[in-house]
């Protein structure tokens, strides 16, 4: 690997798809720069053939995480400063998911659990319904608030090791989106999701290591949801009211 | 792992944890006093009481284990589910039958 000289990084880019290796460039270092500012300036000034995903550069849109020396993180709201040793940076795709490209990962199996564990909201009203007030104070919305500010960038999932060890575990973001859904009582498939989540591969295949509430860039805490999944769902099946 | 699964292993534990603490206890109190094996046996056989204790730690230990091997056995090794629930299953009968016959042994008169 090529040694940074002052005011340069270092900087390992994976490419190529699963098979692919790291290749070094030669970035300027800058201010205030991010990770995204680096694969964005190898991208845009050394070799413009290099596949990343990014949209909104503000850390709302969730498609710019990648693995920075072997931490998931979304790379706009990750200062070079803060994560860069010795000059260093080594910067892959998200693991836990193919690879389509170099930093490119395949998100279609992250999204495919989220929808297999209920993610999908179940209206129980219409449009010409009124709308039903509820309050910010109220003990469920208190509890669904704290994990809906997730973006879905997918970074508990790739720290995740029990989505490294079990291939059917949907993994925390989908464990959290449906923990979110079964305290709206606006919902009207609790009863389907909660089986979903209850069933192999549902929340009771999580070890508990807590580090998507680590890595988690939002810090939300993906562990406590599926902790009250898991009280949910053994309450239910306690009363008879689950059948897995 | 499912509910169902999730609720067995954590019974099996939360049943073992006092019977652990009462068997470790036992120990204790058998190597201080100096107890013989005659002596445990002479206390231990025809009684009602521990042959209830240790089926129902036998019982415990052979379910909760074989959950928690079921679970290692698809994580860690090419067994697939269906591979590592057959074979955490014959371990589970295994430990079951191991224990029962260390059970007779003990308790029968």
């Amino acid at each position: 690997m090529t040694e940074a000289a002052a005011g340069d990084l270092s900087v390992s880019i994976w490419r190529g798809g699963e098979d692919g290796s790291f290749t070094t460039y030669r970035v300027p270092a800058r201010a205030s720069q991010t990770v995204l500012d680096v694969v964005t300036h190898v991208q845009r000034h050394i070799d413009p053939t290099l596949s990343y995903r990014f949209a909104c550069r503000v850390g709302m849109c969730g498609s710019c995480a990648m693995t920075v020396n072997g931490r998931p993180r979304w790379t706009c709201r990750t200062h070079v400063s803060k994560v860069a040793e010795g000059g260093k940076l080594e910067i892959a795709p998200l693991a836990n998911l193919p690879v389509i490209k170099d930093l490119a990962a395949d998100m279609s199996p992250f999204f495919e659990k989220w929808q297999a564990a209920g993610g999908a909201f179940a209206p129980t009203l219409t449009r010409a319904d009124p709308v039903e007030p509820i309050r910010p104070s109220e003990p469920d919305r208190v509890v669904a608030d704290a994990g809906i500010e997730c973006i879905n960038c997918g970074v508990c999932y790739a720290g995740c090791d029990t989505v490294r060890w079990n291939a059917d575990y949907v993994g925390p973001a989908a464990l959290n989106r449906a923990w979110t859904l079964m305290n709206d009582r606006r919902d009207g498939a609790q009863r389907e999701r909660l089986a979903a989540v209850a069933a192999d591969g549902g929340c009771h295949a999580c070890h508990s290591h807590q580090t998507c509430q680590d890595f988690c860039p939002q810090s939300l805490s993906p562990t406590g949801a599926i902790s009250g999944l898991k009280r949910m769902a053994t309450r239910a099946y306690l009363r008879g009211e689950l059948k897995p | 792992m499912n509910v169902r699964l999730y609720l067995w292993q954590r019974g099996t534990a939360a049943l073992m944890a006092p019977l652990v603490l009462i068997h470790v206890a036992v120990v204790f109190y058998a190597t201080r006093q100096g107890l013989s094996a005659a002596d445990i046996l002479g206390r231990t056989r025809g009684s009602v009481a521990w042959g209830l204790f240790y089926t129902a730690f036998v019982a415990a230990a052979a379910i909760h284990a074989g959950i928690g091997l079921r679970t290692i056995l698809a994580e860690w090794t090419p067994l697939g589910a269906r591979g590592a629930a057959l074979t955490a299953t014959a371990f589970a009968l295994l430990l079951a039958g191991l224990g029962a016959r260390a059970v007779i042994a003990v308790v029968m008169p």
